[in-house]
């Protein structure tokens, strides 16, 4: 079976998988144990599933587990507490299963920008589907870090 | 759910995240046994009071997202006086809940609440009375705070852990025993932050979606091309290639497992199979003509007062399309299938409800399955859940292997019950002075047989089933609020219907306001009145104008007739509406006032701002309520901006968020949302009333910029366009 280095979440990560077009959001969830990053679509169309590549937010339900290879993975699990601690003061979760992908897509968007404008923070999300409608409030709590 | 949210958490925490964690929920829990009479329940069945001094609630009712879990530990705390933040919630365990009912129409704060704090109440009797022995000290003379029986004046308590702690109470609940006054409340009305948002916030909470038990398989399931097609052949060979798939066969229901869970996907994409042809279904094009010519099962009579005859020469047309749950995660169940008994793992709203109808369903006794639910995503009604569940069921049992069912998007939106379609027709009069003469709705909605609705795989499957299609109360809110003479309203519930229908946030209500205050402006229009002062002077209870008043002063509202004299120069034209209703014309009072701007040239439309206020009693807890409130608001502008399922001849159409789409970011609107206390009423139900309002105002809205009346949901930029044309 062939096998695939790549560092997660600052460890070096050596994983087996059957298929090279296996996306990554399985590897994290089955092989590495990492739930953080959900299943949402399979199709890369809800931002649930985003962690960050190199920095940069990916959908990892649509990442072929060859192409992470040889790069770096950061997963919510990882992330310093600065952003999710955003989201708790502004207590911007209903179901939650929306919200990983949120605060990864935040981190991404906050590394390259520190200071968004409410609009980068919209558009920078528009990708990540919240079902619950707390639009708001997480829009909140990335301000929230934006400001500071 | 937050014992074992903790649990979990320091296994994930101890492995580093580097291995595969697996829990076996449950088994942490101490062995109980509970008394399952729902006339005289024991105050066991609610709550136990450990020797460490924490507390256990345990539930049927299920928080979804909403902040239930915590609303109940309020409730308890404040009745017990004891620490908010030593309380637990366990929900929807078959094993070790009571059941006092699924969650759904609002009803965790009145009915769910209610029975925990009266269950808490009696609790709080017997703690004094066992301080008082141990204290020597009249129970008159005590109280409990802080976890401590003491007296009330003065001298030395005793712990509530030291009285009962890890000991039952058995005691039936009392009806009767005294409340605390809610004008003293110091934990119910507080925002306390909600226990499991820490979780959800780092990526630590164990979802459904997330468990696993020794031995489980992966699978999905293969649903046929059209809806109604039969199985006719599968081709194993097609998906030999992929490691360790077994494909499961029963009748025209067919899936795959796998030890692996990417194998099982591909497998199940891959699997090449013959189904019949069938093509069953109407179409959803023009189904709004398919709702008013097909057969009508019975004809209710919702309203009937004064002279059913009394002239209308006012009239409209207004249609809601299916709409589906769209839940972001996909349905998902775990299934252990064994001859010694089964265990099923859902995210269902109605536990209790899943256990009773996979007995029936399966033939298994109610007494061997055990349910127990887990957090999924937000559910708004019954999504494909329980359907997931026999999935799983089917699965495992034919494996003989637990089995983790998750559908992949295509099958949560093509093949979850849906919220029904609604046609209705209004006809009205007014006077001189802007009275409504006259009045008449008439709605037409799918149907069929009431009782349990047929699950998919089962269906598939060829097993005997209930084929129920309750959608919910879809008649309430189909008559104005206002002073109305002569009104009548009838509903007509048709024999059939394409889809499976279900529950859906606000079941039918979103759609009624939508036409009742849809028409209701129309009629404001006809009397050349400002929206607000033609209702305001037709309401008489003071907490309807009070909402009514509270978002006019929120969002400026400057009286004027509509549509706006002055909406803009160039493409973008902004105005303003008003929609106002009593939630199910007896539960909460909601106002909610919009400003939108269309843009002629494209038809998009942009909502500016919301402002909501708010009546549902007594508030449990003000940020939770807030919550809920902001969601329905942002939930309602998506279906009524976005969503309508389509479908052809064959099958479900819109089946992933590029023909399903809903609200994104760019288009959240500011919303202000205003919450009027009521301590000493009643507390109803928030997570559905706010919703109701929100196509109204914004359809009165658009009708304020453009002068053209939108009728037929999604306000699509296409379909404000021809409408602006």
């Amino acid at each position: 079976m062939p096998t695939y280095r790549f560092r997660v979440n600052g460890n070096a990560a050596t994983v087996d998988s059957w298929d090279p077009d296996q996306p990554l959001l399985y590897v994290l969830r089955n092989t590495l144990g990492l739930h953080s990053a959900k299943f949402g679509c399979g199709l890369g169309q809800c931002g649930a599933c985003t962690v960050l590549l190199d920095g940069q937010a990916v959908r990892s339900c649509v990442l072929p587990v060859h192409q992470a290879a040889g790069h770096s993975v950061t997963t919510l699990e990882a992330l310093p507490a600065r952003i999710p601690d955003a989201f708790i003061a502004e207590q911007a979760a209903q179901c939650g299963y929306c919200t990983a992908g949120m605060v990864m897509g935040a981190a991404a968007l906050l590394s390259q920008t520190p200071h968004p404008s409410l609009d980068q923070v919209k558009q920078s999300l528009a990708g990540n589907l919240c079902r619950c409608g707390t639009h708001t409030r997480i829009l909140n709590a990335v301000m929230r870090v934006a400001k500071a | 759910m937050h014992a074992m949210t903790s649990l979990t958490r320091r296994g994930l925490l101890k492995s580093g995240g580097a291995l595969m964690v697996s829990f076996a929920l449950g088994a942490a829990l101490p062995k109980r046994t509970i008394a399952q009479s729902a006339a005289a329940p024991d105050v066991d069945s609610f709550l136990a009071i450990h020797a460490d001094g924490s507390v256990t609630i345990y539930t049927s009712k299920v928080d979804i997202g909403t902040g239930l879990a915590t609303a109940f530990r309020q409730t308890a705390a404040e009745e017990l006086g004891i620490p908010v933040e030593r309380f637990n919630v366990i929900e929807g365990d078959t094993a070790t809940t009571p059941n006092h009912g699924g969650t759904g129409g609002s009803s965790g704060i009145p009915r769910g609440a209610a029975d925990i704090r009266r269950a808490a109440a009696t609790a709080r009797q017997a703690l004094l009375d066992l301080g008082s022995k141990q204290l020597n000290r009249p129970a008159a003379d005590l109280t409990i705070s802080a976890g401590e029986v003491h007296p009330a004046a003065d001298g030395k308590g005793i712990a509530v852990a030291a009285l009962i702690g890890g000991k039952r109470f058995s005691l039936k609940v009392d009806p009767q025993a005294p409340l605390r006054d809610p004008a003293a409340y110091t934990v119910v009305g507080k925002p306390i932050l909600r226990a499991d948002v820490p979780a959800k916030c780092t990526g630590r909470h164990p979802y459904l979606q997330d468990l696993t038990v020794p031995g489980m398989l992966h699978g999905r399931v293969v649903r046929p091309a059209s809806m109604g097609a039969r199985l006719l052949s599968v081709d194993e060979s097609s998906v030999r290639a992929i490691p360790g798939v077994r494909v499961v066969r029963v009748e025209s229901f067919l899936g795959v497992v796998a030890k692996d869970e990417w194998a099982a996907i591909r497998a199940a994409r891959e699997l090449k199979a013959t189904w019949s042809e069938w093509s069953g279904l109407p179409g959803s094009a023009g189904f709004e003509r398919t709702l008013r010519e097909s057969p009508v099962e019975r004809d209710q009579v919702v309203v009937n007062r004064g002279d059913a005859n009394a002239p209308k020469p006012l009239s409209a047309t207004y249609y809601w399309p299916f709409q589906s749950h769209a839940s972001l995660a996909p349905s998902c169940a775990v299934a252990d299938c064994k001859e010694s008994g089964t265990t099923v793992w859902s995210a269902s709203q109605n536990p209790f409800g899943l256990r009773g109808n996979l007995a029936k369903v399966f033939g298994i006794p109610q007494e061997k399955i055990h349910v127990i639910y887990l957090d999924g995503s937000g559910s708004y009604g019954s999504n494909g859940n329980d359907d997931a569940a026999a999935d799983a069921l089917l699965l495992s049992r034919a494996a003989g292997q637990p089995v983790r069912m998750q559908w992949m998007r295509e099958d949560e939106h093509g093949w979850d019950p849906k919220g029904p379609a609604q046609l209705l027709d209004i006809r009205g009069a007014i006077d001189a002075e802007g009275n409504i003469t006259a009045w008449e709705t008439q709605m037409w909605l799918p149907g069929g047989p009431q009782g349990d609705r047929a699950l998919v795989g089962p269906e598939s499957a060829g097993l005997a089933q209930g084929h129920g299609q309750n959608a919910g109360a879809m008649t309430l809110n189909t008559d104005p609020p206002y002073a109305t003479a002569n009104l009548r309203v009838v509903a007509h519930s048709l024999k059939d219907t394409p889809l499976r229908l279900s529950n859906l946030r606000a079941p039918g209500k979103i759609a009624n306001v939508f036409a009742v205050e849809g028409f209701t402006d129309e009629l404001a229009v006809a009397a050349g009145m400002d929206a607000a002062a033609f209702r305001r002077r037709l309401l008489a209870d003071p907490r309807a104008i009070a909402v009514l008043d509270r978002a006019l002063a929120m969002i400026e509202w400057q009286p004027r007739p509509s549509p706006n004299p002055k909406p803009a120069a160039g493409n973008l034209h902004v105005g303003r509406g008003i929609a106002y209703m009593r939630y199910k014309q007896a539960e909460n009072y909601v106002a909610m006032a919009m400003e939108v701007a269309v843009d002629r040239a494209t038809g998009k439309v942009t909502v500016r701002r919301v402002a909501c206020a708010h009546d549902c009693g007594l508030i449990v807890n003000p940020d939770g309520l807030r919550n809920q409130v902001e969601g329905n608001i942002v939930q309602t502008l998506s279906r009524t901006l976005h969503e309508e399922v389509t479908f052809d001849r064959s099958r479900v159409t819109s089946v992933d968020w590029a023909s399903y789409p809903v609200l994104t970011f760019p288009e959240a609107p500011a919303i202000e949302v205003a919450l009027i206390d009521h301590p000493d009423q009643p507390s109803y139900g928030a997570g559905e009333a706010a919703s109701a309002p929100v196509a109204a105002a914004l359809a009165n809205a658009i009708f304020d910029a453009t002068g053209v009346r939108l009728r037929t949901v999604p306000f699509t930029p296409a379909r404000v366009k021809a409408a602006l044309a």
